[in-house]
């Protein structure tokens, strides 16, 4: 039997009208944000099955975009994020697809950040403002922001995993869940470790210099 | 130590610790996360100063929903409530009036507790904070009430769901009529038991409630049902006050409640594929907001 906290079911403190439709895509856009580098210039949404269906009315775009600005879920002035967007020189726009998605609610984001990179990265809202991103840039993933997460980008090759453990081994850093996905044998991977304590920033530079890794992010609890 | 997944193993460990049912949850939290009981009061006091701000908007500001299907229906009633002119009294008329004003803040894309659910935000702040304030009730003991809520949610969520779409309406209003009835009783200083009798009530009352939301929108009919539901909550917090028992007991009530959730029809599960949703009028309002 599932363990619920009472702030499971008496919260989130939320902006409505609806925790998958409003909150849970708010919170997509915000854990999207965090794992592109520098200032985000333009995002592309596509969105999918009953988010295609029924942005316009639980103000779906509008928290999308919020959460891509680094809003969060219960910031009240979510409802503005188009003039905000267009304040701070973000493009945006909104594409409803006639194809199937791994969720009903499901979204695509197509993000350029100012040093003309593009990430690609599909999140689903699973009900009750939980989220989870099912792929980043090509590779399938699982990531909810339930917990600290480390994401590293590096090459697949022995001796990476067991130095970044070694890392958060060394800051008394416990793993919750760890999984590792890799484009094809040798080639680009993501690590995604969820962990029990917060990662100080020192842990991530000491991860980012390790050889073969490219990047390493933290996603605080959100 | 106090952990619970079933109303009387909850109602168990409030006579093992003489305890009310808010502290046992307070305690069990506390067990769960390590999170030091002051600060799990400290976050859920936050939950009831966002429904009161809530209520205060929506009885006060002339709100409109992003679809434009709802507008200022709280403020209408609270000002039959000012001059004295409603048929159901001034505390339920009140307790309505407050409910209102959640549903249609979250309506109108402004900030509410989901309680459990965003669709169901109003019934526990509307009940609360209105018959807290009629007894004069201070806002720590509210928030206690907030936890016998919480409790009584806790164990719906394990037994039966909160979710529209896999139970309906009762899922969600019932349940959210529930945990306000419970949390009622203990405000005002029933016993565990007494609470348990209330939440049954509540259930029993809106057993088998349909999800059918026209245009798939939280609005229509969910606010006045959230109105219903926070009417029920004060009517069964009453009942069981008065020495009322429930016949059946409160884990076969919400038992009853997940079976009577499956059998509902996927249609009537916040689908917006029957009922109400599926009215010609519905249908039109569907089109016209959409756009199709």
């Amino acid at each position: 039997m599932r363990n619920y906290s009472v702030f499971d079911i008496l919260g989130p403190i939320m902006i409505g009208p609806s925790s998958s439709h409003t909150a849970g895509a708010a919170r997509i856009g915000k854990i999207a944000k965090k794992i592109v580098d520098g200032k985000i210039i333009s995002v592309e949404f596509i969105l999918y099955e009953s988010f295609a269906h029924t942005y316009k009315g639980h103000g779906t775009d509008k928290a999308l975009l919020a959460g891509i600005l680094g809003l969060e879920p219960d910031d009240e002035r979510l409802p503005n994020s188009f003039e905000i967007a267009k304040s701070m020189g973000v493009d945006f726009s909104f594409i409803e697809s006639d194809q199937e998605a791994p969720h009903p609610n499901t979204v695509r984001m197509i993000i350029k950040n100012d040093k003309g990179e593009i990430n690609n990265i599909v999140g689903c809202s699973i009900g009750g403002g939980n989220v989870v991103l099912k792929e980043i840039n090509g590779i399938s993933v699982e990531l909810t922001g339930e917990y600290e997460t480390l994401i590293t980008n590096h090459i697949d090759k022995p001796g990476i995993i067991a130095s970044v453990t070694k890392v958060l081994a060394n800051n008394q850093i416990n793993i919750a869940y760890m999984r590792v996905y890799r484009h094809s044998k040798g080639d680009n991977a993501i690590m995604i470790i969820e962990s029990d304590q917060s990662i100080p920033e020192q842990a991530k530079l000491e991860i980012q210099n390790i050889q073969g890794i490219n990047k390493a992010i933290i996603i605080n609890t959100i | 130590m106090y952990q619970y997944n079933h109303g009387n193993e909850l109602l168990e460990l409030t006579k093992k610790y003489n305890l009310p049912i808010s502290q046992i949850v307070i305690l069990e939290e506390n067990e769960r996360t390590g999170m030091p009981t002051e600060e799990i009061f400290k976050k859920m006091e936050e939950n009831l100063l966002v429904m009161r701000e809530s209520i205060e908007k929506g009885l006060n500001e002339d709100i409109v929903s992003v679809s434009g299907l709802s507008r200022g229906d709280a403020k209408k009633l609270y000002e039959r409530v000012t001059i004295g002119n409603t048929l159901s009294g001034e505390t339920i008329a009140k307790a309505v009036a407050s409910a209102l004003a959640v549903t249609e803040v979250n309506a109108s894309m402004g900030k509410i507790v989901a309680a459990p659910t965003a669709g169901s935000s109003g019934v526990i702040p509307g009940a609360l904070v209105t018959i807290g304030r009629k007894f004069g009730k201070s806002n720590s003991e509210m928030t206690k009430a907030l936890f016998t809520a919480s409790g009584i949610g806790v164990i719906i969520a394990k037994n039966a769901t909160l979710a529209g779409a896999e139970g309906g309406c009762q899922a969600e209003v019932g349940s959210a009529s529930a945990m306000a009835a419970a949390a009622l009783v203990e405000l005002i200083g029933g016993t565990a038991e007494e609470c348990f009798n209330a939440a049954s009530f509540a259930i029993m009352n809106l057993l088998g409630l349909v999800c059918d939301p026209v245009a798939g929108l939280v609005e229509v009919p969910c606010e006045k049902r959230n109105a219903i539901g926070t009417t029920n909550a004060i009517i069964c917090a009453d009942l069981a006050l008065a020495g009322m028992e429930s016949i059946i007991p409160f884990d076969e009530v919400v038992d009853a409640m997940y079976r009577v959730g499956r059998s509902i029809p996927c249609a009537l599960r916040e689908t917006a594929e029957g009922g109400l949703a599926k009215t010609p009028t519905g249908i039109k309002l569907k089109d016209k907001i959409f756009g199709k």
